[in-house]
């Protein structure tokens, strides 16, 4: 583990506020100048399972979660132990998880009691937050609310946590102040009491002496950070600027866990950022209209989780065999298969967002690792689907949408909008006899493309095999020039779409080992191969591939020929790129890290696999922290 | 100087494309009569999109001169709907079979309706499956047993008046393809493009080649005398809402339709079953996202947002 770093946790029932009182503690430590690095973990349930926050802070970038807990604020006595009624459960709370003189903080007026404890190296900090909001409240003469705001019995806790912490009381209080402004500006000077009443407490029952130092690691952040405050990204926040950026028309939606953020979020903002958005009565009228809505001279995008993909998949051929450009779709994985583990991370649809519908069919398939490249991949996805004229499929993930992480600036420089290539007929008679050919055979295949509406640009297409004008035909000849006018622009693609956003190599050339994976486990990677360096004396890489469609045979092959040792690391259960990696190269990775218990890999977790592959020299290592 | 136009007429929407129905067709009644409303209405073909699923119908929109997406098997509907959100200034017609809107895409129907976008919908309704040889489509009686079947419907046949009604469709007509006393359906097909907010039509259309049950000369029979197929305006019924404020009377034109709609056998009614000029998609989208009023969102600027705004909420 990173020594130095701290990690604060909230669990609670859902429905308690957890996913709010995380953020406010994470915002904070943030604008302290720390770097943070939070994920949310959430049952498929409105109200009352177990759901957690973790933030874990540094003085330099991180990209994983720890599983081991500096300071837990407990909502309920599910998260100190679990619940001890429930069959089949490997969760034990997550007083566990507490270093030692670890602190848990929770309602000493609530039902765990401090003799349910195992552990005696720890300090339970047991908070009468009702009675203390009450006395907090006495002082501005709004005693007889209490019960009306009764969530604030939160931040009662959340200020004793800043002080176990070893935070800033008055920094972490502004934040509720500049979440309240205006008419609300009385909840925030309220929050900041409850605050301050819960710090003081904690302050008297420690004897005035926080067990951990957030502001020792704030003095040791690097000068090499902004000075403002950095962003608090999530992946779902980079995707939405993406697509925003790269003038999306209409984004269209069916409600489906985790991918539902997005789209509201852009929803959300539809008026001020000048955008449609259509929730839709299922998966298949998503997709249906979002090709629809490109057909008619759109950019369009729909964004789904694996049961909705499924759903989808006969608009992906069709928009691939009519040669729509787009739509751009967004996959955010989930436990699979079929409902699974609705709000849980895995990396399971690799396999199947690389050949989602019947027939050979282009398309294009990419997986960013972080909230830079998912924006970065957002953006461009409208560009390839206009070049190429097919659809994009961006491969995400639970955990990509749900982690936040301190990040300087999101880079938005130097963004091009191509449309592609675009037939116009400069005033040229409209009729059935005109010239223009839809799937005109080109070059390059790619044929330039009217707007409905525009005079003599007048085509037709059909989900049928077609001749170049769009109509129905059997013809022999005719099929193999299209099928090699489709499938041939992918090889464009390929010649077209630079290296960097192929593939991403880090670590040094000479490693002794090289890890190969995709998407979000790229954080826990880095950070491994760091400790891994520092602890073990191990010069590990990492070959992130990021283009999985058309797939980069070149560049994964230079990368990977000359390792001294590989190693897979997947977030699922058959490790699915080291099949599509020996099927387009023929290189076998002989090793595999997997973790398939439906959390990402945190730090410890990869670690342990990492060092028992490389000391067994084993096929197949899992590994699971059985966490919440 | 402007030159001066010659009107559109109806072959002006017609293409070189080779028809591949089979002799005798229905369908062929419902191709002259979309051309021919659309030449009545002078909508030039540019303008117009039409949109189909799959089946013989799926075929319309070659045989037409406008933009055709011939989409998939019980996909026209959100296809069509995409197309029209993204340019509203194009008059956008989707056709289909009955197995296609009422079978596979029976959801797509139902949700436009509550939507009201306007756009029509037509269904070529007779029966049967007959790009896959005569099966049973969700229109086909209980019982009934058509040359190509094995068996007798076991299953219902839907009221596709009264579905539509239910859903939400402004305007619910049923028309006849083989029409013979002139442009009735073409001024039917007319009618339902110019109403504002979503228009459906089901079309009786025969199946010469599978469908030996409701054939032309079932549809032209006399059982009592009276002609089997009429129209409704015959009758004196009015299916128009005439104050779209007053509820009662929306409820009223509603029930009468949906009574109406279960009248069939020796007596089949044909027109307008219910029409309301109802707040369609467009006006409340007017609402909520100003431009959608005054330009196609196609030709909105959306290469220039700004979202400092949004990142300055994440800091």
């Amino acid at each position: 583990m990173h020594k130095g770093d701290l990690t604060w946790l909230i669990g609670g029932p859902q429905g308690g506020g957890i996913d709010t009182s995380g953020l406010v503690f994470a915002r904070y430590a943030n604008r302290c100048g720390l770097r943070v690095f939070s994920n949310i973990e959430y049952h498929s349930n409105i109200m009352g399972e177990h759901s957690y926050y973790r933030v874990r802070i540094a003085s330099k970038d991180r990209h994983s979660i720890l599983d081991q807990v500096n300071v837990v604020v407990a909502l309920d006595e599910e998260t100190l132990i679990g619940d001890p009624h429930a069959d089949f459960t490997s969760f034990k709370g997550h007083l566990q998880e507490l270093v030692p003189s670890g602190v848990a903080v929770y309602d000493s007026a609530g039902k765990f009691k401090p003799s349910e404890a195992t552990r005696s190296d720890i300090t339970l900090l047991g908070v009468p937050l009702m009675d203390l909001l009450k006395e907090a409240l006495r002082g501005i003469g709004r005693e007889g609310d209490a019960n009306r705001l009764r969530i604030m019995t939160n931040t009662i806790a959340l200020g004793a946590s800043v002080f176990a912490m070893g935070g800033d009381i008055e920094l972490f209080a502004q934040v509720y102040r500049d979440d309240f402004k205006g008419a609300r500006a009385e909840l925030g000077e309220m929050n900041a009491l409850a605050a301050n009443a819960g710090y003081e407490y904690a302050a008297q029952q420690l004897g005035g002496r926080s067990p951990f130092d957030m502001k020792a690691i704030e003095a040791a952040v690097s000068n090499g950070h902004a000075t403002g405050p950095s962003l608090l990204i999530r992946g779902m926040h980079a995707c939405a600027f993406g697509k925003l950026k790269a003038g999306l028309h209409i984004q269209t939606y069916y409600p489906i866990s985790p991918a539902t953020d997005e789209s509201v979020y852009l929803e959300a903002n539809q008026r001020d950022q000048n955008l449609l958005v259509v929730q839709c009565e299922d998966e298949i009228a998503s997709i249906q209209m979002a090709v629809g809505a490109a057909n008619a001279g759109a950019r369009s995008s729909t964004s789904t989780s694996g049961p909705g993909f499924a759903l989808m998949v006969e608009g992906i051929g069709y928009a691939s065999l009519t040669e729509v450009p787009g739509p751009v779709v967004f996959l955010w994985q989930r436990g699979g298969p079929s409902t699974g583990l609705p709000t849980r991370q895995d990396q399971g649809d690799l396999r199947f967002a690389l050949h989602p519908a019947q027939g050979d069919f282009p398309h294009i398939l990419v997986a960013p690792a972080d909230p830079q490249q998912i924006f970065d991949d957002s953006f461009e996805a409208f560009n390839w689907a206009d070049r190429y004229q097919m659809p994009v499929v961006v491969l995400v993930d639970k955990y990509l949408s749900t982690q936040s992480a301190s990040l300087d600036e999101l880079k938005m420089e130097n963004l091009v909008i191509d449309r592609g290539s675009r037939y116009r007929s400069n005033g040229r008679a409209n009729g059935a006899g005109d010239e223009y050919l839809r799937f005109a055979f080109t070059e390059n295949g790619v044929s330039p493309r009217s707007f409905p509406g525009e005079e003599g640009g007048i085509f037709w297409s059909t989900s049928d095999e077609h001749d170049p004008r769009g109509h129905i035909t059997e013809d022999a000849e005719n099929r193999i020039l299209m099928m090699e006018k489709r499938m041939g622009k992918l090889d464009l693609a390929a010649s077209e779409i630079p290296g960097g956003r192929k593939i991403s190599v880090y670590g040094p050339a000479d490693a002794d080992v090289t890890l190969v994976g995709w998407g979000s486990v790229k954080g826990s990677v880095l950070d491994a191969i760091e400790l891994l360096a520092e602890e073990d004396g191990v010069r590990a890489s990492f070959v992130q591939i990021r283009l999985l469609k058309p797939f980069p045979v070149e560049e994964v092959t230079a990368a990977l020929s000359n390792a001294k040792r590989l190693i897979l690391v997947e977030n699922n259960y058959t490790g699915q790129l080291g099949g599509l990696v020996r099927e387009m190269t023929g290189i076998h990775i002989p090793q595999k890290v997997l973790k398939y218990d439906g959390r990402p890999f945190s730090e410890e977790e990869l670690v342990e696999g990492l060092r028992k592959a490389l000391a067994t020299g084993d096929a197949r290592v899992h590994v699971s922290h059985l966490s919440a | 100087m402007i030159a001066e136009q010659k009107p559109l007429t109806y072959k002006d929407y017609s293409t070189p494309v080779h028809i591949n129905w089979c002799p005798a067709c229905g369908d062929f009644g419902i191709v002259t009569a979309i051309q021919k409303a659309l030449a009545k209405l002078q909508i030039p073909p540019h303008r117009v999109a039409m949109f189909s699923g799959i089946g013989c119908s799926g075929k319309t929109p070659h045989y037409i001169n406008a933009y055709g997406f011939h989409t998939l098997h019980g996909r026209v509907v959100p296809n069509a709907s995409g197309g029209r959100l993204a340019n509203r200034d194009l008059t956008v017609i989707a056709v289909g079979g009955d197995g296609d809107g009422y079978g596979i895409g029976s959801g797509y129907f139902v949700n436009a309706g509550r939507r009201n976008l306007n756009f029509t919908y037509l269904v070529f309704d007779n029966g049967v499956y007959g790009l896959t040889k005569g099966q049973a489509a969700p229109t086909l009686a209980r019982g009934m047993k058509t040359k190509s079947m094995p068996e007798p419907a076991i299953q219902d046949s839907l009221n596709p008046i009264a579905l539509a009604i239910g859903s939400g469709y402004t305007f619910v007509a049923r028309g006849y393809a083989l029409d013979q006393s002139g442009d009735v359906l073409a001024n039917l097909i007319a009618e339902a493009i110019q109403h504002e907010g979503s228009s459906f039509v089901d079309i009786l259309q025969t199946c010469p080649t599978y469908n030996d049950l409701m054939t032309v000369k079932w549809f032209n029979e006399k059982p009592q005398g009276n002609s089997r197929l009429y129209q409704l305006t015959e009758e004196g019924y009015e299916g128009v809402v005439k104050d779209v404020s007053n509820p009662d009377e929306i409820i009223a034109k509603k029930a009468q339709a949906v009574g109406k709609s279960y009248e069939w056998g020796d007596r089949v009614p044909l027109g307008i079953f219910y029409q309301a000029r109802l707040r369609t998609y467009e006006e409340e989208l007017e609402g909520r996202l100003p431009n959608y009023g005054t330009a196609p969102l196609i030709d909105w600027d959306v290469a220039h947002r700004d979202v400092s705004k949004l990142l300055g909420a994440l800091r």
